[in-house]
């Protein structure tokens, strides 16, 4: 008795049952979990030195911008050599790999895979939920560092933000998100494709490692050469080189992340890529740009890190769905 | 049979690129009924169990469990059926009421319901004392019972119970074959996989045992006893006198017969020959003692794998 791929062969009964059940236990694992108080550690070490710091700096020099709450998150403070969010884009890849590394390997190792399966739950909600759960951990802790500083802020300052500072600061914290969930759904993906949550550790931080340090240095260059000549031309830059390393560094979710950080905490950006001169005409150089020109600026950035979350997450779902669940 | 067919398989076959795992087999469970299956490692066993429970897709045939189709309604299926798996694992972090309330909760079951469910089921498995502590520092037997007690908490129409007695010590491990005698009584039609024969005759209404993925036998012990020691009535003799052994094997419709040591031999016989026996021993042997040996699954289990692996070579 052959069986056929017909419209009755498709299994009944929503995908999602049991979907809330899972996000609610990962959240609450997420959250009281040993894990989540060395991230929350770190994250309140952060947001004490950098703010503490940059409104030191800032008082002194408080002319010299109108967005002094953006100059917060933005200037790297004596003695400290990076700002908070060049601190931020480093360590976000690391929280959200240290949360989700043993996602589903972990399942497999302590043997519970396939007595949660076993009871009303397709494959699709376990994953979908320990994704969601893990998104919704990595946001809280963003949030809080985010309030912190901005509570901080407020308080050494002794100004609010602006409205556009807020709205920007409020881009930013959804651009940091998703630049998160791309680094989540990573981690998921290779807790998924390897057994050994240390060989999926090691894997993502490889990664972060390829992208944080050696994409922009070494890839980048190395493949715009090949692909589109050498960098510089008879009469200057070579143009086809530049548009392709643009295109390369962007395969990169850090460079895709520091882009939106860029447009939105230094409102005076314009473009984000090759400028010519024929396009500067008729700008005022050094004016911000509205909050609106800033958020289409960063559009296809942000939409760009959403797509790569989804795409990798559905490339585990399809690795985890067909994967033999004995354990 | 004792009931309601709950469990049928028609055929069901599972390939894995050119190798095959289930061949075609067809199997039937009853409510309340406890079916053993049996079979060396990589034999189907536990393929045919994850087909069932609808998390692996069969390549061909049809299931049916508790009225439902695995491959196409596995929720359904996964809301009647309790699974005890091979080595269960806990969360260690969580205490026992925690780790089942979240399969309550994914089970679908209010939160009034699963502390009802759940002071019950403990009571019955014997954990009542013990369900605030973390699993972590359960022993292998505790989360045994533990796992029986995630069975017991869905109420199921069928429980498979996967090698459910590996690491328990003798006590425990009657103490748990009872505790699937009680499923029996529930109603529930229970299939239990296992090495363990002994334990597996002493539960089992019926035993299946698998050999490269089919299911090469199916039936009561006696059924199987008859079918592969050729007789399928087994009388031990005691008596004293010469050449017993031959003279038993001489008499017509004994299949074989085997010195157990000392005096007592085994008969392997087509019907009831307690009295034939007696008679063609009489004149010249001295009967001490003569009745029904009741078959046992090792033995039908060794000369079938025997046959197939003499057969082979």
């Amino acid at each position: 008795m052959p069986l056929s791929r017909s419209p009755e062969a498709r299994r009944r009964g929503s995908p999602w049952t049991g979907l809330g059940a899972v996000v609610a236990k990962e959240t609450a694992d997420n959250l009281s979990g040993v894990r989540m108080l060395v991230i929350e550690a770190l994250v309140f070490l952060i947001a004490l030195v950098v703010a503490w710091l940059s409104t030191n700096t800032i008082r002194e020099t408080i002319g010299q911008s109108p967005f002094l709450f953006l100059r917060l998150l933005t200037i790297a403070p004596d003695p400290i050599p990076f700002s908070f969010i060049f601190m931020i884009g480093l360590v976000t890849p690391v929280i959200a790999i240290a949360l989700g590394f043993d996602a589903i390997n972990a399942e497999f190792n302590q043997r519970t895979l396939s007595r949660i399966l076993a009871q009303p739950i397709y494959r699709d909600a376990l994953l979908l939920g320990k994704f969601l759960a893990r998104l919704l951990a990595f946001t809280i802790a963003l949030v809080s560092l985010w309030l912190l500083v901005l509570g901080q802020g407020f308080l050494r300052l002794g100004l609010p933000p602006s409205f556009e500072e807020l709205i920007r600061m409020l881009g930013f914290l959804l651009a940091t998100i998703a630049y998160g969930g791309v680094w989540i759904a990573l981690a998921v993906l290779f807790s998924v494709l390897f057994r050994a949550p240390a060989t999926a550790a090691l894997a993502a931080l490889g990664l972060w490692l390829l992208f944080a340090f050696f994409w922009t240095i070494m890839v980048t260059p190395l493949l715009s050469t090949i692909i589109a000549g050498p960098s510089q031309g008879l009469l200057g830059p070579n143009l086809a080189y530049l548009q392709t390393a643009q295109i390369v560094e962007r395969i990169s979710p850090n460079t895709l992340y520091a882009d939106a950080a860029q447009a939105l905490l230094y409102p005076d950006t314009r473009a984000l890529g090759p400028v010519f001169v024929s396009q500067l005409r008729g700008a005022l150089l050094g004016a911000p740009l509205p909050v609106s020109q800033s958020f289409i600026l960063i559009w296809p950035q942000l939409t760009g890190l959403i797509a790569a979350t989804i795409v990798i997450f559905a490339i585990a779902y399809v690795v985890f769905q067909r994967q033999e669940i004995r354990a | 049979m004792a009931g309601e067919v709950v469990i049928r398989a028609q055929g069901l076959s599972k390939r894995y690129g050119d190798a095959v795992a289930v061949d075609h087999i067809d199997l039937e469970v009853a409510a309340g009924e406890i079916v053993g299956i049996l079979g060396p490692n990589g034999s189907g066993k536990t393929t045919t169990i994850l087909m069932l429970l609808g998390l692996t897709e069969p390549t061909g045939g049809r299931a049916e469990v508790a009225g439902f189709d695995p491959l196409r309604e596995p929720l359904e299926v996964k809301r009647r059926v309790g699974y005890l798996p091979d080595q269960i694992g806990f969360y260690d972090g969580l205490s026992a009421r925690d780790n089942l309330a979240y399969t309550g909760r994914l089970a679908g079951l209010p939160r009034a319901e699963i502390d009802a469910r759940f002071a019950a089921a403990l009571e019955r498995v014997g954990l009542s004392h013990v369900g605030r502590a973390r699993v972590g520092t359960f022993s292998q037997g505790m989360r045994q019972r533990l796992g029986l007690a995630e069975v017991l908490m869905k109420r199921p129409s069928v429980a498979i119970l996967d090698e459910p007695t590996t690491a328990l010590d003798p006590h425990s491990t009657q103490e748990f074959l009872e505790m699937i005698r009680g499923l029996k009584a529930d109603g529930t039609a229970v299939l239990l996989s296992s090495h363990h024969l002994d334990q597996v005759q002493s539960v089992c209404d019926r035993v299946a045992l698998f050999n490269r993925g089919r299911v090469a036998l199916s039936g009561s012990v006696t059924d199987l006893a008859g079918r592969v020691l050729g007789g399928g009535h087994v009388i031990d003799v005691e008596a004293r006198g010469p050449a017993i052994a031959d003279r038993l094997a001489a008499i017509p419709g004994v299949v074989r017969v085997q010195r157990l040591g000392g005096d007592r031999y085994r008969v392997d016989c087509q019907r009831d020959m307690r009295a034939e026996i007696a008679r063609q021993l009489a004149p010249t042997v001295e009967l001490v003692g003569i009745h029904f040996a009741a078959p046992s699954l090792n033995e039908v289990y060794n000369r079938y794998f025997e046959e197939q692996r003499d057969a082979a070579e």
